[in-house]
């Protein structure tokens, strides 16, 4: 071959080569004895999750014969990835995702509709508890998930420092909590800790204060009313805790990565609400009888309207991509996480509750945190609204009051006004 | 250098009896250069022309999570994105004004400052002495440590409380009796243009440098027997050879950090304080987080035709005051 047709040969090989590279992708659930499966990050680690799944995987291999490979992402980048993977058609067979992303997720049609005909597969619509199946999509549509792990907020409170400040129960209402704190606050150490730059946190917590005010963060044609009295009231009431009550370091304005949950198991902070911190505080060394564990507080004097709910109903759910290649196996995967036995093994790891009403009772989930977990989803707990915009929704809000916790660590005045114009400005930016 | 020459046509033709002319033989065109060429030219046009045009055609379109699946589907809104955009009554386009401002600053101030301590070093860095070789190496390792990792320390060392930063400056200096917050508030911007600075100006440190070394030793020397001091020397010879390097140094810099979305993203995660967006963590605030994909590739391409435009002005008036010369 001469050196003219061995330079012609080498760039056709590479023109071809960059053009098939084009073409390469992470194709989903070759043809049936595979599956890709997101896990979120419930544990102390992404490791940490691998391994307390791995296992259940291999013995659902040993099952069905259909190979799972499991990857954890990290919640900062998960619903990004879902979005690519949705806008894609590239991707996982079978995600795990926050059920508040449930409708919004919906909206892009990208997730099998569990219908009551794809429901029976997974084992029917009566397994799953009522609350937790009504958190996986818009009210008047088939969900697009079935509830993995069930949660709930509460006030986790460490017992020597309630006991070394002669506080003999917990506090509930926002008020006792305000002093309580205080008695709390000094040498180092805070009343309570929050998460301020965390905006899915806060979110959480504006949607609480907000119905304890009696507001809603959209009406009833699913329009944004985020500057409403009763919205700026719950969230001047929250960020007051760092603000006027004083019994938040000014530091946490800045938390974003559960460094609040440290703090808590450090003693820097007395107290903290959260979604099932058992799990996390023990992988911190924090003893499970170190700490209590109550209902999160409400309004002493609730204005007119306000409603007496404490608590998201938070959760994971499960998913399944529409464009797997795999559907029976990918359903028989969901089937399989949420069996009875899996139930009991993943929310006894995680600390969380089960989905399915079949192992409500069982021994695993008998402790008193998950007791007060139980007790508030089914009391006291309401869905964040499941409206397409809800992610945004997170987004907007929680960044705005990452902003005025910011103001009142720098020592600016959070007043009605200011708290109003950031709440305006993030309406404005939903479209 | 050796040449070779044919013989002429003349002495070719003769013995045929026919008239000589000169070769007519029109030349074959190659496609081996193209074929070369094709490699490059699919992966420009994959990686950048395409995703370009294709940003184009999303900015017309009210792309939402609605139809972020089918794009087809989403409906065509023609400019009304980028009605939006420069509606500076309404939020997203007072935002985005507000955020523009804040990258012009920091980019200036950024690629300004960088370019003024790179060019002391290589400067001062120029006549051999011994431990340069470290010194240079050493000041090359913000530029070799992968962006990521290196920003993420920086976080560790402005946290409030545990932060390094106000370790010095409060418990060791005394400086300061309340520790200053660094990634909230007013003071996000210096932390920002801290990080990005020593993330930069290595760069600019070895290009000078590599600048330096073209510029010749007698020059310096007839500077100095003519009695020109270091400043003159700096002035008159220095600056003036280093004149292609540094058009090239600030062009490529500017682009570089006005576009830059690593620094504030691992810095203060997916949302920066106000005194902190920088446009392009901006842009990916109104499209990913709000799922807002029509309006925030409007800004994108808002941003590119000002890049675009600045670009272009700067190689206009430096070539005009390079022919002027």
């Amino acid at each position: 071959m001469s050196r003219r047709h061995l330079a012609i040969l080498t760039a056709t090989v590479l023109a071809a080569a960059s053009l098939t590279a084009c073409g390469s992708g992470d194709e989903p659930g070759e043809g049936g004895k595979t599956l890709t499966y997101w896990a979120s990050n419930q544990g102390a680690s992404l490791e940490a999750d691998k391994e307390i799944l791995q296992p259940e995987l291999d013995k659902f291999e040993q099952q069905t014969g259909i190979k799972v490979n499991v990857e954890v992402v990290p919640w900062s980048d998960l619903l990004n990835r879902l979005l690519a993977a949705a806008t894609t058609g590239q991707g996982p067979d079978v995600v795990n995702i926050g059920n508040t992303w449930s409708a919004s997720l919906q909206a892009t049609g990208a997730l099998v509709e569990f219908d009551d005909a794809t429901l029976d597969k997974v084992g029917g619509k009566d397994r799953f508890v009522p609350a937790a199946l009504a958190a996986a999509g818009a009210p008047d549509q088939p969900p697009a998930a079935v509830p993995l792990y069930s949660l709930a907020y509460a006030l986790y409170y460490n017992k020597q420092s309630f006991a070394d400040a002669g506080i003999t129960a917990p506090p509930t209402t926002w008020e006792e909590l305000a002093e309580v704190g205080r008695k709390l606050t000094g040498d180092g150490t805070w009343g309570l800790a929050v998460e301020g730059a965390n905006p899915s946190e806060n979110a959480h917590h504006a949607f609480t204060f907000g119905q304890q005010y009696g507001g809603n963060w959209f009406d009833a044609a699913g329009q944004p009313t985020f500057d409403t009295p009763q919205n700026v009231a719950a969230v001047k009431r929250y960020v007051d805790l760092m603000a006027v009550d004083k019994i938040v370091n000014p530091s946490n304005a800045e938390y974003a990565q559960n460094q609040s949950v440290s703090d808590f198991a450090n003693g820097k902070a007395a107290m903290l609400l959260w979604q099932a911190a058992g799990a996390n505080l023990k992988s911190q060394n924090m003893a499970a009888d170190a700490y209590g564990v109550a209902p999160v507080p409400f309004l002493a004097s609730p204005p007119a309207g306000g409603k007496q709910v404490n608590s998201m109903v938070a959760g994971i759910n499960i998913a399944v991509f529409k464009h797997t290649k795999n559907l029976d196996g990918a359903l028989e995967f969901v089937k399989f996480m949420t069996s009875d036995t899996e139930q009991v093994t993943l929310n006894k790891t995680y600390g969380s509750l089960p989905a399915v009403g079949t192992v409500a009772a069982d021994p695993a989930f008998a402790a008193d945190e998950q007791q007060v977990l139980a007790q508030t989803l089914a009391t006291t707990a309401a869905p964040l609204p499941q409206v397409p915009e809800e992610s945004t929704f997170e987004t907007l809000v929680g960044t705005a009051i990452k902003e005025l916790f910011a103001d009142a660590a720098s020592g600016r005045p959070v007043t009605e006004d200011s708290v109003r114009e950031k709440l305006t400005r993030a309406q404005q930016q939903m479209r | 250098m050796t040449t070779t020459t044919s013989p002429p046509a003349a002495d070719r033709a003769a013995g045929t009896g026919r008239p000589t002319r000169p070769a007519a033989r029109r030349p074959r065109r190659s496609l081996l250069p193209y074929l070369l060429l094709a490699p490059a030219v699919v992966l420009e046009l994959a990686i950048h022309v395409v995703p370009m045009l294709v940003g184009a055609w999303m900015s017309l379109l009210e792309l939402t999570q609605f139809h972020i699946r089918d794009w087809s589907g989403a409906p065509f809104v023609g400019l009304d994105n980028y009605r939006v955009v420069f509606d500076l009554d309404s939020a997203a386009g007072a935002e985005l004004l507000r955020s523009f401002r804040v990258t012009v600053v920091y980019t200036v101030l950024s690629v300004g400052l960088s370019w003024v301590l790179g060019t002391t070093a290589a400067v001062l860095l120029q006549r051999p002495f011994r431990g340069r070789a470290v010194l240079r190496a050493l000041f090359l390792t913000p530029y070799a440590l992968p962006v990521y990792t290196a920003v993420i320390t920086w976080t560790f060392l402005f946290q409030r409380d545990t932060g390094l930063v106000n370790h010095v400056l409060v418990d060791q200096l005394g400086l300061v009796d309340e520790p200053p917050f660094w990634l909230i508030g007013d003071n996000s911007f210096v932390a920002l243009l801290i990080v990005s600075i020593w993330r930069t100006w290595p760069f600019a440190f070895l290009c000078v440098m590599a600048g330096l070394q073209n510029i010749p030793d007698e020059l310096y020397e007839a500077a100095a027997m003519d009695g020109a001091g270091f400043w003159r020397r700096l002035r008159s010879v220095t600056l003036p050879m280093l004149r292609p390097v540094n058009l090239v140094l600030l062009l490529v810099l500017f682009l570089w950090t006005f576009n830059d979305f690593n620094t504030p993203y691992v810095l203060f995660g997916g949302s920066a304080p106000a005194e902190a967006d920088l446009i392009s963590l901006h842009i990916y605030r109104s499209s990913f987080q709000t799922w807002d994909f029509g309006t925030g590739s409007a800004m994108s391409v808002v941003l590119l035709l000002f890049l675009l435009l600045v670009t272009a002005g700067y190689l206009l008036l430096t070539n005009r005051r390079r022919n002027d010369a």
